[in-house]
């Protein structure tokens, strides 16, 4: 027997370059922030890799003028057939550094280099081309013969695809005529403001695209903002309620996208190799940071055992290590807290009875890891079938009809996405009828297309991004 | 998966049929995907410079022309013992793959040398002979020395859900086989799904194969990587059912060091690494063992050579 062992294929991390300390970017300048700086870390090594400007009201109140100026002075004015041009070279550009800006993402953010190069920036640039092609266009988008811009949007993104959250709430929004102040993540905020770079590149107009850092008080700060008239969140159903009450009563729009507890749903007719990989794609991709992600894996009990043991078969192949190394499948929790979140949950899990199993595997003794794990016998009304765990762990439960698995996996308040495998095309479109979620995916999961609408039923948020269908959020309709 | 001990009888049609289309179904995109997947791996370095190695010892080395000759096949098997003759530690490839008229030929040059002798059989590439035809084509490979048969199923036969036919023939070719290993030729490409292609290699498996092969090389598309992706399953749930491994030979279109790696990988990641070895993996090309050679080189002295230094045979 001959060992394959894959030697260290590690992506140059000097390709991004990292400063040593950050500012806002605020119209169409990078200035110094009033708040306390903090400090931005490369979860795979606990090394801090930048200072970054915490922005106080002051400078939200800066960079909602700037934008709201820009607003009217500028980009609300300007004919589509122009501001598609600069979404246009925005794309391009964003094409044109995206390996340097998937290793800064990966340092950043802890994800593997092989998702963030394949999978986010790919996507990234994809939705901006996507809205440039809206932006003249939108007289035919279904909202009228003239559908107006709402003006400035304040917009908070999480950690979990820091520049591919971005790309979901500017290029639409740009694309309909408003413009933005964005808050990202505080433990991601550095593609963001590399982006700011690519906005300065391209020649946008000051005051468009205002980016300010901070935690949850410079978030507070901007969605609060009397200025602005557009409030969109993607993030914790928590957080998410804060906002929708802190916006109720104000003549702001709001867009919320939440958390999400997904089923994927295994019937036993499924192509069962495919099924596996779907399974591994749907929660262990991106550490299982994904809203969206499969973490209830519903399987029917005649196929339960066979379908478990190839999981733990493939499991046992996923590899977890150094973001930037190219063969890595799983990388670093993206940051201390979110792990403690994770270990707790997981620790219930047991608690309640549930079995715990996790391939053997080397973890890093610096930065912050978590195996690849899952629990069988897992009840309803254990903890982790409930709450969404954010990370690497997939729950499995058992049905024993079409109708339980339906039951089953409706029975959650959330509703943002589900899972079919079966190999017959009628199941599909029988249970995709029946999921209160708001994507389904058919013997595949965790796609995304700028093209494809991507929203939530119940606690997952209302909206959508993506699409005509996110057009609708940028307009004043 | 099927309790292999409770299998219908080889003749029994419609137990052999019910089996086989009980089989999990295949589905193609995510096959397709998970092959690229694979693909993306970055093998570098150490790694790279074993896996090259592999990949020479598990080459069948392989010419199957009407103008043969034995002065060609003298040259292949001496190419096949020292691939480069200015690096003695380069490996020599597993095995020559011949037509059976040559087998004696590439016996004679290879007597010694642990390169084996494989030849095609049962009216290679077509399959669309008698089966006494077939079965004296078989008996005069191994009687000329073969030690390793690669036969072609009827994929009329298959296609027309014939399955007992197929399997009544590959019994028999084994049968004929001897002490002589049989791989059978799938011949994926006129398969064409695969769905086809994991019912294939089943049937192929329980009729007696010691190796499922994807292709002749005469047929477009040949090897891919879905194709040996869903083989590489097969053997590895034939074995969890059975007990007994059967190798995978993935045939045509495998021309750079990057594609043999690629199969290496699928092989590492699907299978296991029980497969990582000429005895149940072989790669069916002839071309790309010069750019094995050439990337082995480069990655031995740092440099290019150019492809005039590797001997074209």
């Amino acid at each position: 027997m001959t060992v394959f062992e894959y030697a260290p294929a590690p992506e140059s991390a000097a390709i991004a370059d990292v400063r040593a300390s950050y500012g806002l970017f605020i119209d169409g300048e990078f200035t110094d922030g009033g708040g306390e700086p903090f400090k931005t870390v490369n979860p795979a090594t606990e090394e801090a890799l930048a200072e970054v400007a915490t922005a106080d009201q002051a400078d939200v109140d800066r960079a909602v003028a700037a934008a709201r100026r820009a607003f009217e002075t500028v980009w609300g004015p300007m004919p589509g057939t122009e501001r598609a041009k600069y979404l246009f070279r925005i794309a391009r550009l964003l094409q044109e550094r995206s390996r340097e800006l998937a290793v800064l993402e990966s340092i950043d953010n802890g994800k593997p280099i092989r998702e963030s190069r394949d999978v986010d920036l790919p996507l990234v640039a994809a939705h901006f081309f996507y809205y440039a092609g809206w932006a003249d266009k939108l007289g035919h988008a279904g909202f009228g013969p003239d559908p107006r811009p709402l003006g400035v949007a304040g917009q908070v993104i999480p950690w979990n695809f820091p520049l591919l959250m971005l790309a979901w709430k500017i290029a639409p929004a740009l694309a309909c005529g408003n413009t933005v102040v964005l808050k990202p993540a505080e433990t991601t905020p550095l593609t963001a403001l590399l982006f700011a770079g690519i906005c300065r590149q391209a020649g946008l107009p000051p005051g468009v695209v205002n980016i300010v850092t901070g935690a949850g008080e410079t978030g507070r700060l901007l969605t609060g903002h009397p200025g602005i008239d557009k409030v969109a969140f993607t993030g914790s159903t928590g957080v998410g309620r804060q906002i929708a009450r802190q916006v109720a009563g104000t003549r702001k729009r709001l867009t919320l996208e939440l958390g999400g507890k997904a089923a994927n749903i295994v019937f036993d007719d499924a192509p069962i190799d495919q099924a596996v990989e779907g399974i591994v794609n749907g929660i262990f991709f991106n550490q299982g940071h994904v809203c969206c992600a499969g973490s209830r894996l519903l399987v029917q009990e005649s196929v339960a055992a066979e379908l478990l043991e190839r999981l733990r078969t493939r499991m046992a192949t996923l590899r977890v290590g150094d973001p930037l190394d190219k063969n890595t499948d799983i990388g670093a929790i993206n940051s201390a807290a979110q792990l403690a979140r994770i270990q707790d949950l997981v620790a219930a899990g047991e608690a309640e009875g549930a079995e715990r199993w996790a391939p053997a595997c080397d973890l890093p003794a610096q930065g912050y890891w978590f195996p690849p794990t899952v629990f069988t016998q897992v009840a309803a009304s254990h903890r982790i079938a409930q709450e969404e765990i954010f990370g690497p762990v997939l729950s499995v439960l058992t049905f024993r009809t079409p109708d339980e698995a339906v039951t089953k996996a409706n029975n959650t308040p959330y509703g943002l996405s589900a899972g079919i495998w079966t190999d017959k095309g009628s199941r599909i479109l029988w249970t995709a009828q029946r999921l209160r979620a708001g994507i389904v995916w058919a013997n595949t999961f965790n796609k995304f297309d700028p093209a494809s609408p991507f929203g939530g039923y119940k606690e997952s948020g209302y909206g959508r991004e993506g699409g005509r269908h996110g057009l609708e959020a940028y307009l004043d309709v | 998966m099927a309790d292999p001990t409770t299998l219908p009888k080889k003749t029994d049609q419609q137990g052999l049929r019910a089996f086989l289309h009980g089989l999990p179904a295949v589905d193609q995109t995510g096959a397709q995907e998970r092959a690229a997947r694979l693909a993306s791996r970055s093998i570098k370095t150490s790694a790279k410079a074993a896996a090259i190695d592999l990949a020479i010892s598990m080459v069948d080395l392989t010419t199957l022309e009407g103008a043969d000759t034995p002065g060609k096949v003298r040259a292949m098997c001496a190419k096949a013992v020292r691939p480069d003759p200015a690096v003695p530690s380069v490996p020599a490839v597993a095995a020559v793959c011949v037509y059976p008229d040559m087998v004696d030929v590439a016996v004679d040059a290879l007597r010694g040398t642990g390169v084996g002798v494989a030849s095609v059989a049962t009216a290679f590439p077509s399959g669309r002979a008698p089966l006494e035809a077939k079965l004296a084509d078989t008996r005069a490979a191994v009687a000329a020395g073969a030690a390793e048969i690669d036969m072609v199923i009827d994929r009329g036969a298959f296609l027309s859900g014939d399955y007992a036919k197929v399997s009544d023939e590959i019994a028999a070719v084994k049968r004929a086989c001897g002490p002589a290993h049989l791989k059978v030729i799938l011949e994926t490409g006129e398969l064409a799904t695969l769905d086809n292609v994991r019912r294939a290699s089943w049937l192929a498996m329980r009729a007696g194969a010691d190796f499922i092969k994807t292709s002749t090389g005469k047929i477009s598309p040949a090897a891919t990587l879905p194709v040996t992706l869903v083989m590489l399953e097969a053997v590895r749930d034939y074995r969890a059912a059975t007990g007994r491994q059967v190798g995978v030979k993935p045939a045509g279109g495998i021309r750079t060091t990057k594609d043999a790696i690629k199969y290496l990988v699928l092989v590492n990641e699907t299978a296991g690494a029980d497969w990582l070895s000429p005895d149940w993996f072989r790669l069916g090309a002839s071309s790309v063992l010069n750019d094995l050679l050439m990337q082995r080189r480069k990655l031995s002295t740092g440099v290019y050579s150019g492809p005039d230094y590797f001997t074209l045979d």
